[in-house]
């Protein structure tokens, strides 16, 4: 299929889906045949078109900017600290032994244990502006990050380090140009799901608490059992999502030239 | 420790200490799994003279990399000691520079950025060091291909790359691994020309491993044969008188070629039934 017969169709199925719901949902328009009530389907789906109309309000109004700016600060911060703590914690247990023996069972502890539950102590400690989410966040991150950089610290080739020992590379220019571009290209292989994790900390942060945010928002609604705005802010947390995804595909891309794509066996 | 004495030892600068001496060199390898050892190699005597060529054959498996790791200071013998110029090595030799078989580039960084990187971890300036690079690829044939990262590369431009990162830093003993056994016949013996007229054009010495006969006579001065493994040592050594300059795609049809060719099998073939003989005891029991 042509890319933008591919494109069509791919917006002709969401437009699809979003008239079968407005269709089902729609009071009146279609005899209930689940609910007893024909409001029900409505107030548990939301309508397409009351969604839109939220959303609209909210983009036309400019209520909405404040609180896509604060998750998006949330989410750059989480990354941007989780990436270089994990960075940072990768390359040097990556690099020794000794200290890699000694905090493996606590890695690996803290990894298990479900992080969600630290948001409350964050809370506590950071109050409810944005530190809260960005620590959550952090949590999030910096395990990805870490695991990447320390299986990119062991997995350097051998050969490619002999042979930079032998052009004279010290201890210190062997970190700078062998382990960190090694560890780092395990950092952005991993940087759809890092950043998509800081994404997901920071929403669920000002879900559980917070004054401002796309979180924020959703839960107001929720309280009062306002459905469509629930949706309004799940479509637009959506749209954000495949926003940032987009912006990282594209730093990907450029960061990182030097690697082969799959397939492509570019040779003169 | 007796010195001793070793029929190997000779070199064109008479009197003065050979490039590289390996002396009653020994490496034995604790077996994974833990329990018992292998011994790669065992009291191997070998000098390599100042501005020499010699290659090292020998059976596939025989530890001929290990010589070579050694003789680098990347891998320390059991006993033994491994001399350069004369002076005991401790670390890693740095007037060698070694070449490997595999891809060995840095892959993230570009032709021209991988040739600079020795004169780089120097401390010379970045923009003289890029000068000198651009003259080095412009020298091994790859003057209008600095900006290609190594995957953007065919297999030889790969090794011409190589070769001129090691040889930017002007080492004094060149260590090769193997290094064109990757490529194609053409391209193989192309970079053999190269690789002459550069060593002719400032001799240097260079320990050349390769299980290629042939490419063995066509390129040294000296081939030394190695025993198969365990417990490989150097069996037997040929001087190649063949003429210099050398082609190495003409020189093989010349009758001393063949003749050296034949003498030099006649006592490898064994060694290398030896070693066939081994892997599949391996195998089988």
């Amino acid at each position: 299929m042509k890319k933008s017969t591919l494109r069509f169709w791919q917006f002709a199925l969401l437009a699809i889906l979003f008239l079968l719901w407005q269709l089902l949902a729609q009071p009146g328009l279609v005899p209930p045949f689940v609910w007893e009530n024909e409001n029900r389907a409505a107030f548990f789906f939301g309508e397409p078109l009351k969604i839109f109309k939220v959303i609209w309000a909210w983009f036309a109004g400019g209520e909405i900017y404040q609180h896509l700016w604060v998750t998006l600060q949330e989410t750059a911060l989480a990354f941007v600290i989780g990436s270089v703590l994990g960075l940072a914690v990768g390359l040097w247990l990556g690099l020794s032994p000794t200290a890699s023996a000694l905090f493996d069972p606590y890695i690996t502890a803290m990894n298990a244990m479900p992080r969600v539950v630290l948001a409350p102590i964050f809370m506590v400690w950071f109050g409810l502006g944005i530190w809260s989410k960005v620590a959550l966040g952090v949590t999030l991150v910096f395990f990805i990050v870490f695991f990447n950089v320390y299986q990119g610290v062991k997995e350097v080739s051998p050969v490619v380090l002999n042979n930079t020992i032998m052009l004279g590379a010290n201890r210190r220019q062997l970190l700078r140009h062998v382990y960190l571009p090694s560890a780092t290209s395990w950092v952005f292989s991993s940087l759809h799901t890092a950043v998509g994790m800081a994404f997901v900390g920071a929403v669920v942060g000002e879900y559980l608490g917070s004054a401002k945010g796309v979180g924020y928002l959703i839960q107001q609604a929720e309280g009062a059992f306002d459905i469509n705005t629930v949706f309004a802010g799940i479509l637009v947390l959506t749209a954000f999502a495949l926003v940032l995804d987009f912006a990282v595909g594209q730093a990907e891309r450029r960061l990182l030239v030097w690697r082969p794509t799959q397939g492509e066996t570019e040779q003169l | 420790m007796t010195k001793h004495p070793s029929p190997l030892r000779e070199g064109r600068g008479e009197g003065a200490a050979p490039a590289v001496s390996f002396d009653r060199i020994t490496c034995t390898f604790a077996a994974r799994g833990g329990g018992g050892s292998y011994t790669a190699v065992k009291d191997v005597d070998l000098a390599v003279g100042d501005g020499e060529f010699v290659s090292v054959v020998g059976p596939t498996g025989c530890g001929k990399s290990t010589l070579l790791n050694v003789a680098a200071g990347l891998l320390r013998p059991s006993s033994g000691t491994l001399q350069v110029f004369g002076e005991p090595l401790a670390g890693v030799n740095r007037r060698a520079g070694y070449m490997f078989q595999s891809d060995a580039l840095m892959p993230w960084r570009s032709a021209i950025a991988n040739v600079m990187a020795g004169l780089e971890f120097r401390g010379v300036a970045r923009s003289q060091a890029r000068e000198r690079a651009q003259a080095w690829l412009e020298r091994v044939g790859l003057g209008g291909f600095g900006d290609r990262y190594p995957h953007q590369l065919s297999g030889g431009m790969r090794k011409r790359t190589s070769l001129a990162q090691m040889l930017i830093l002007d080492p004094q003993i060149l260590l090769m691994d193997e290094p064109f056994s990757a490529l194609d016949i053409q391209t193989r013996q192309l970079m053999e020309n190269e690789l002459l007229e550069l060593w002719s054009a400032n001799r240097k010495s260079v320990i050349f491993i390769t299980h290629d006969l042939e490419e063995a006579i066509a390129l040294s001065d000296r081939v030394v044969v190695l025993s198969a493994g365990p417990g490989t040592r150097p069996i037997g050594e040929f001087a190649i008188d063949l003429p210099r300059p050398r082609d190495v795609s003409e020189i093989r049809h010349t009758p001393r070629f063949i003749e050296l060719h034949d003498l030099i099998w006649h006592s490898m073939k064994e060694e290398v039934l030896k070693g066939y003989a081994q892997t599949r005891n391996r195998v089988s029991a």
